[in-house]
């Protein structure tokens, strides 16, 4: 469709089908938060559906690999699970896997991680004098997995004009586009 | 006639949509099997000793060393759908201070095509058998179990629990020579 077409369409739009786009665009951005939340309160972690950004999952996961979360708090962590936590004065969660655990009568717990690929664990990541991780840095535990399909939002982060332009295009098309 | 981009547009759909529909054929075709396989293990030397643990809280705590003999065949764990398989080789026990413990001592990835018949002696542990306490010492029930975490080229990371298990004790008295 050439430029001088898309703008045709809204021209020959009357008020009533232009608010009918405006509404439509609406609900679709309403509907991907709906999903999003409504995978929250299923899976039970404040993010279902992570990014790997760094290698030290290697060769098990790479970056740009997608990894579904969930985080029941009645399932125990156990060693050899692959955890997602967030460390204090670090912005980006990190995956790595239970290396060592120990649970105390009352249900405490506390464990250590290290990557698959990393030769040391991970007490040099953790905040200066924390040595051991509790369930409640534990943003979630990896359930399933997809290659690749991260390297979208990989892109879009490395290359913020890129995202905004392809928001804007959706945006333009989603409003102009007539059914 | 379509343009160019309208051709480009519906190529590029097209072979999205097959291959979402190829990934999912491939986690479906593999996600009812059972991993489950025999594994046999044994300790050979095992040592307690009692120093000062400077990778965490510099109190004198209990450090096992052990010697363990493996024998097991994953061969049979691999199809089109199995990446990797990430063993470890754990240790569980209960102390006085702590309802359980788990500490990895060992473990190995094996990639799709390598060598999966698996037959060590006498293998020294990967990682220190470090107790949070003194809890080691005369413990008469450490049970070693081998557990793998399968990673799918697509679809969920089970953890499983090898059949086949190793009880032992820890000798009365700490070991104070070098070893």
């Amino acid at each position: 469709m050439e430029v001088s077409n898309l703008f045709d369409d809204v021209k020959r739009m009357n008020k009533r089908q232009f608010i009918f786009q405006v509404l439509s665009f609406g609900m679709i951005v309403s509907s991907a938060l709906m999903i999003w939340k409504g995978l929250m309160v299923v899976t039970g972690s404040e993010s279902p559906i992570v990014v790997v950004l760094s290698g030290s999952m290697e060769p098990a996961f790479h970056r740009g690999d997608l990894l579904f979360l969930t985080n029941y708090p009645e399932e125990p962590v156990r060693v050899g699970e692959i955890v997602v936590f967030k460390v204090e004065g670090r912005d980006i969660p990190i995956v790595h896997r239970v290396l060592k655990l120990h649970e105390k009568k009352n249900g405490t717990v506390k464990f250590l991680t290290k990557g698959d690929n990393n030769s040391v664990d991970d007490r040099g990541l953790y905040a200066p004098g924390q040595l051991w991780l509790t369930k409640d840095d534990v943003v979630g535990r990896a359930r399933g997995f997809l290659p690749y399909v991260g390297m979208v939002t990989i892109l879009m982060n490395e290359y913020p004009k890129f995202k905004y332009a392809v928001l804007a295009c959706l945006g333009i098309y989603v409003l102009v586009h007539r059914e | 006639m379509h343009s160019i981009l309208q051709r480009g547009n519906s190529i590029l759909a097209y072979a999205l949509s097959v291959l979402a529909c190829l990934t999912f054929i491939c986690f479906a075709s593999t996600v009812l099997l059972n991993y489950v396989t025999d594994a046999k293990m044994n300790t050979v030397k095992v040592v307690v000793k009692n120093v000062p643990d400077y990778s965490a809280s510099r109190e004198r705590n209990d450090l096992g060393f052990l010697t363990f003999d493996l024998t097991t065949n994953l061969t049979g764990l691999f199809n089109w759908n199995v990446k990797q398989l990430f063993l470890y080789l754990t240790a569980e026990y209960k102390t006085e201070n702590n309802e359980l413990n788990q500490v990895v001592l060992w473990d190995k990835i094996i990639l799709r095509g390598e060598n999966a018949v698996l037959d060590f002696k006498n293998m020294n542990t990967k990682y220190y058998f470090w107790d949070d306490g003194n809890g080691l010492i005369a413990n008469k029930n450490i049970t070693l179990t081998l557990s793998y975490n399968i990673i799918p080229n697509a679809g969920l990371l089970p953890n499983i629990f090898a059949k086949g298990r190793h009880s032992f004790k820890f000798p009365m008295e700490y070991t104070t020579t070098r070893m």
